[in-house]
């Protein structure tokens, strides 16, 4: 019993970075239908930005709460960026064209973000400095808790919940809900379309970014590569949980997280990427509009 | 008609033949290896382009397929095929023709096998649309993949050497021929036009009494057992497989090729296999960038011409004469 509590509190902690990248893609596809390839990359150069952060800031030597902080932000920051540029550079230019040119487009940013990623930061693995000192939290009978896991779970509530509000409770937000539900009555209706494209992406980025910091902390080897599985397992959860749904996504993505960590202490660790796709058909068969969804429906 | 069809065939397959003596002894191994996988990827994009181009299905599950007809193949020849050899020749008198009916029949049962799993992949296309039905493919594609990876008959982790060499040029040639014959004639029948009604306004075929459903369903399996026709060339080439060939990248290098050719152009879906095998071959002078450039014309292309090259247009030299005929219309 205590290690399938253990298993479920380390699949939690694993699922909330899942539901954070998530929330990328299902905010990207609610405004622009496209599925965003390129997302799991800018995760990946999320993790790079703040492991050059900690160099710069000198802090795999003396951690402290501030400087972890701070390159949190400065990840956010630099992938909020890059999602502006991409969407500028690659994807503005293709709004008329038909979805699948974008999602080729979209391939192809990830392609030449994998392979500059590589050139430039080397493809070797690299090890991303503890920039919280781990301690446990809770160690009895047999669970252990660590303080890191609880800040990645506090840090992606935290994230999530002020990105409902802000959808919710913003005229930003609303803008946004009104541009995924219909375009060009919302262009018609005064908003900006094209402004708000591009918030919906730096602000996808951004938590893709935040999510990059936090793998750092409980799973420390980065390299260019790291984005693509993540990125399509998150695109899975974000479907699982209802496209276009921000509730949805965190349901997946812990759906996700904790499947995959039973699977690897269960059965062997080799099945770990078959039971999110085995999910996910599943899934699209049954109920086609995700797990809180609506029904809409064939799937168009 | 039916006597000439038969003479033209014979004189195919003569040349084929010639073409298959004189080419590995003239040509270097590395350009010979290129021509072989430009052969591969002909059948891989061609018969991707079927579900994608002309049945306006989006599958980025192509590599999945590829695996099933490699893997079972190879499997065949590896246990069966070998052990097959000495008293398939005691019939048939010659060594080599007793290979290469082991060889085709491994392919087929691959092809076979392949087209069981896109008949399988092919139903929750009754649900799903678009982008759900890509990702569900995908989806099938790793699932595939993780699956082979368990198998410890076919090697799992350590991948499958040791299988028999049975693929040269003649082989890739003719079955790159068979696909682009078959499915060009099947794309001009009046399934064909089917296969397009579907594309075109699902809604609309379904009112005028076409099982979109059959249709669809067809095309994952036609396209299938090309797929695995094309793994099982690809495995008896390198006389090795592994799982890592087969990721959902692989799936999308053939989209790259169906969509840059053109979705719905077969000779656009050539070209384009043939530009897109010999692109990083050539971008091997810039070391390093290579992947980058790729990625880079790739955008580029997206951006500037984003039907493709070829559009839904075959090319053919009627068409070059139509470009003249026209200039000198415009002249007179």
């Amino acid at each position: 019993m205590s290690e399938f509590l253990q298993q479920l509190i380390n699949g939690i902690a694993w699922g909330s970075i899942y539901a954070l990248i998530a929330l990328g893609y299902t905010m990207v596809y609610g405004v622009l239908r496209l599925i965003n390839f390129a997302h799991g990359d800018v995760y990946m150069v999320g993790a790079f930005a703040g492991f050059y952060a900690v160099k710069w800031l000198g802090l795999a030597q003396e951690p402290t709460i501030f400087g972890a902080v701070a390159v949190f932000l400065l990840s956010m920051g630099c992938c909020g960026i890059l999602g502006f540029v991409i969407e500028r550079g690659a994807y503005k230019p293709l709004r008329k064209a038909p979805r699948l040119t974008a999602l080729i487009t979209a391939i192809g940013v990830s392609l030449f973000l994998e392979n500059a990623g590589q050139l430039i930061f080397g493809a070797d693995p690299k090890f991303f400095p503890q920039i919280i000192a781990k301690k446990d939290v809770i160690s009895s009978g047999g669970i252990i808790l660590t303080n890191q896991q609880v800040i990645v779970l506090g840090v992606s509530l935290l994230l999530m919940v002020s990105l409902q509000l802000f959808v919710l409770k913003t005229k930003t937000g609303k803008a946004m809900r009104a541009v995924s539900f219909n375009r060009e009555a919302a262009s018609l209706m005064g908003i900006s379309v094209d402004r708000i494209i591009s918030i919906t992406f730096v602000l996808g980025s951004a938590l893709a970014g935040a999510a990059a910091i936090l793998v750092g902390l409980t799973n420390p080897k980065i390299e260019p590569l790291m984005g693509i599985m993540p990125g399509i397992k998150a695109f899975v959860a974000a479907v699982l949980g209802g496209i276009g749904n921000i509730p949805g996504a965190m349901l997946g993505g812990m759906i996700m997280g904790i499947a995959e960590v039973m699977v690897v202490g269960y059965l062997s660790s080799t099945y770990r990427d078959a039971i999110a796709f085995a999910i996910l058909i599943l899934i699209l068969l049954f109920k086609p509009s995700g797990l809180l969804g609506g029904f809409t429906g064939e799937k168009a | 008609m039916q006597f000439k069809k038969i003479i033209f065939i014979i004189l195919v397959l003569g040349f084929l033949l010639l073409v298959n003596y004189y080419v590995p002894r003239r040509m270097n191994p590395y350009l010979f290896q290129i021509l072989i996988l430009i052969g591969i990827n002909i059948i891989l994009a061609v018969s991707l382009n079927l579900i994608n181009g002309f049945t306006g299905q989006f599958s980025i599950g192509h590599a999945g397929f590829m695996a099933i007809g490699g893997y079972t193949s190879a499997f065949f020849t590896f246990y069966f095929g070998r052990n097959l050899v000495p008293s398939l020749t005691s019939i048939l008198l010659f060594p080599w023709l007793a290979k290469s009916v082991i060889f085709v029949s491994a392919l087929i049962l691959g092809g076979t096998l392949a087209a069981l799993a896109g008949l399988i992949v092919g139903i929750p296309s009754l649900r799903l649309k678009g982008d759900y039905l890509a990702i569900a493919t995908l989806g099938f594609g790793e699932i595939i993949r993780v699956l082979i990876l368990n198998i410890d008959a076919v090697g799992g982790a350590r991948g499958f050497a040791d299988i028999p060499g049975y693929t040269n040029l003649f082989w890739v040639l003719f079955f790159m021929l068979l696909t682009v014959v078959v499915i060009r004639n099947l794309i001009n029948s009046t399934h064909g036009r089917a296969f397009l009604s579907v594309r075109e306004d699902e809604v609309a075929a379904e009112a005028m009494g076409i099982n979109t459903t059959y249709y669809k369903v067809y095309a994952f399996v036609i396209g299938a057992f090309f797929a695995g026709i094309a793994g099982g060339l690809f495995g008896h080439y390198l006389m090795y497989l592994h799982t890592n060939s087969f990721t959902f990248m692989r799936s999308i290098e053939i989209i790259i090729m169906v969509v840059l050719g053109g979705m719905g152009s077969i000779t656009g879906s050539i070209l384009a296999a043939i530009i897109f095998t010999i692109l990083p071959e050539f971008l091997r002078v810039v070391k390093d960038y290579r992947m980058v450039i790729y990625s880079l014309i790739l955008i580029i292309l997206m951006l500037t011409r984003p039907q493709g090259i070829f559009g839904l247009k075959e090319f053919s030299l009627l068409t070059i004469r139509n470009i003249f005929v026209r200039k000198e219309q415009v002249a007179k």
